[in-house]
């Protein structure tokens, strides 16, 4: 999310969860050309219902500038109920409660401010359903 | 019949207590819990701000309207916290929900009663026939400055209204509004707090608005106090609503349920319209409901609401406001984080 054009082009998949599923049933979010199963370059367009499971975490302690007031926060690549595979930030839940295999819902967040001129970023966080 | 079709409500998952802020400046907290009846108001997370907290509220409105979002027909964020000076808060909702790009946008602002005006456009277009649906909403991440009175009421918090025609859940039966030139409360561009006139926002201006605003749309409907089962009205604290529904003729029993401020505060533009939620949620057909918001500078907009059969399907479709608001997982802040999640303090530019 480095300036406004690419942000704006990126709007349904981080908007809208919208993802693609390739004839040999792989979903994928974010956008890729090729299948990576089949090499196919066909696929549809479909919309993500924004749950999932954790499949694993971290913990940030030590970040980039724009995250640095945040900290500590968790990361996690999480499975979708369609399958895709997509990393997201943990928002509104203790540490006690993420845990490998724990059901998420996606919520649409604030991700990070270009500065305090720049655009606010908007997109997709995980919440774990306790 | 024209009227709600689907409501929803979002609060955070942060909070303050009052006490912890009387205790940071010195004050009182009894004569802020007990004289205010200021317990706790919610906080936003630091990721989230009026769009994100619009989104959420709207989701939970398309949850019970059950509707294409397609067929929304405009959208309307009342806010006097709208991220962008320049840039529509309601460009992003509409993108995330899957509404448009065939439908009108924009953003208004009125002070506390920003979102009953969202309400109040979107509801006429509906009536004048131009389009089926059409969804008001109001949010706010409320400003107060340090030690200021306002401080302790300042939250977060936000809700959202779709009117339409059919398999409609509250019909609207009256409307009226009443507005003058009172300054009573301001935000000067580029300023980080909002400035008020101390005891002039009650009488003058508060009680005067709601009062000349509820008096009329009684008189308007031919109803009486005793003819509504809730009412609910513009809350800055716990004091000024139950004071000005008691002169209207309300009885205590009315207000109890549409008043959250004591556990949420002042939501702004979210205020009245949050309580609305709240009685939305277990409120039964036939009942009547007697709303009147107020927004500083000065104005307030009265909605008379009957309840239909259908709202009885659509109450557990999306979380309630109360429940919410009793999240027992909801996260106490001591002041010094509260500063950081407000951006009260400086931080370096990166």
């Amino acid at each position: 999310m480095a300036n406004s054009q690419r942000y704006t082009r990126e709007i349904p998949r981080r908007y809208r969860l919208e993802a693609q599923k390739f004839p040999s049933g792989f979903v994928s979010l974010p956008r890729r050309y090729v299948d990576p199963i089949s090499g196919s370059k066909e696929y549809e367009n479909i919309k993500l219902k924004g749950t999932g499971t954790i499949l694993t975490y971290t913990i940030i302690h030590v970040t980039s500038d724009q995250f640095k007031f945040i900290t500590p926060y968790a990361v996690a690549i999480i499975e979708t109920d369609e399958g895709a595979r997509i990393t997201a930030m943990i928002t509104d839940t203790s540490f006690e409660d993420i845990k490998i295999g724990a059901r998420v819902e996606l919520v649409f967040r604030k991700i990070m401010e270009e500065g305090p001129s720049g655009i606010v970023n908007y997109g997709y966080k995980a919440k774990v359903i306790v | 019949m024209i009227g709600i079709v689907g409501y929803g409500a979002y609060v955070p998952n942060y909070r303050i207590k009052s006490s912890t802020i009387a205790n940071q400046w010195g004050n009182d907290p009894v004569s802020i819990e007990k004289g205010l009846l200021l317990v706790e108001k919610t906080v936003p997370g630091m990721d989230e701000d009026t769009i994100t907290i619009s989104v959420a509220a709207a989701k939970n409105a398309l949850k019970r309207a059950r509707i294409d979002p397609q067929k929304i027909g405009a959208v309307y964020i009342g806010s006097e916290s709208h991220p962008y000076a320049v840039k529509p808060s309601g460009t992003v909702l509409i993108d995330a929900l899957g509404i448009g790009p065939h439908v009108h946008v924009a953003d208004f602002e009125f002070a506390c009663k920003a979102g009953s005006e969202a309400m109040y456009v979107a509801y006429s277009h509906v009536k004048s026939g131009e389009m089926d649906y059409a969804m008001g909403i109001g949010a706010d991440t409320s400003q107060g400055a340090p030690s200021d009175a306002l401080e302790f009421s300042a939250s977060a918090g936000g809700s959202a209204f779709i009117f339409g025609r059919e398999n409609v859940v509250a019909e609207v039966l009256f409307t009226h509004s009443y507005t003058t030139d009172t300054a009573d409360f301001w935000r000067r561009d580029h300023q980080s707090y909002p400035r008020h006139g101390g005891r002039f926002t009650g009488e003058p201006a508060y009680f005067k608005h709601i009062l000349g605003c509820g008096r009329a749309l009684l008189e308007k409907s031919g109803m009486k106090p005793e003819d509504f089962q809730y009412a609910v009205f513009h809350m800055p604290n716990g004091r000024f609503p139950l004071k000005a529904g008691k002169e209207l003729g309300f009885k205590q029993e009315q207000m109890n349920e549409g008043l959250i401020v004591p556990i949420m505060g002042n939501t702004y533009s979210g205020s009245s319209i949050t309580g609305l939620t709240a009685i939305l949620d277990v409120a039964k057909p036939g009942d009547k409901i007697f709303m009147v918001s107020f927004g500083s500078g000065a104005g307030s907009d009265g909605f008379i609401f009957q309840v239909t059969e259908k709202i009885s399907e659509v109450q557990d479709l999306a979380p309630k406001t109360r429940d919410m608001l009793n999240n027992p997982k909801k996260v106490y802040l001591d002041y010094g984080k509260y500063v950081v999640y407000r951006r009260k303090i400086l931080f370096n530019e990166y």
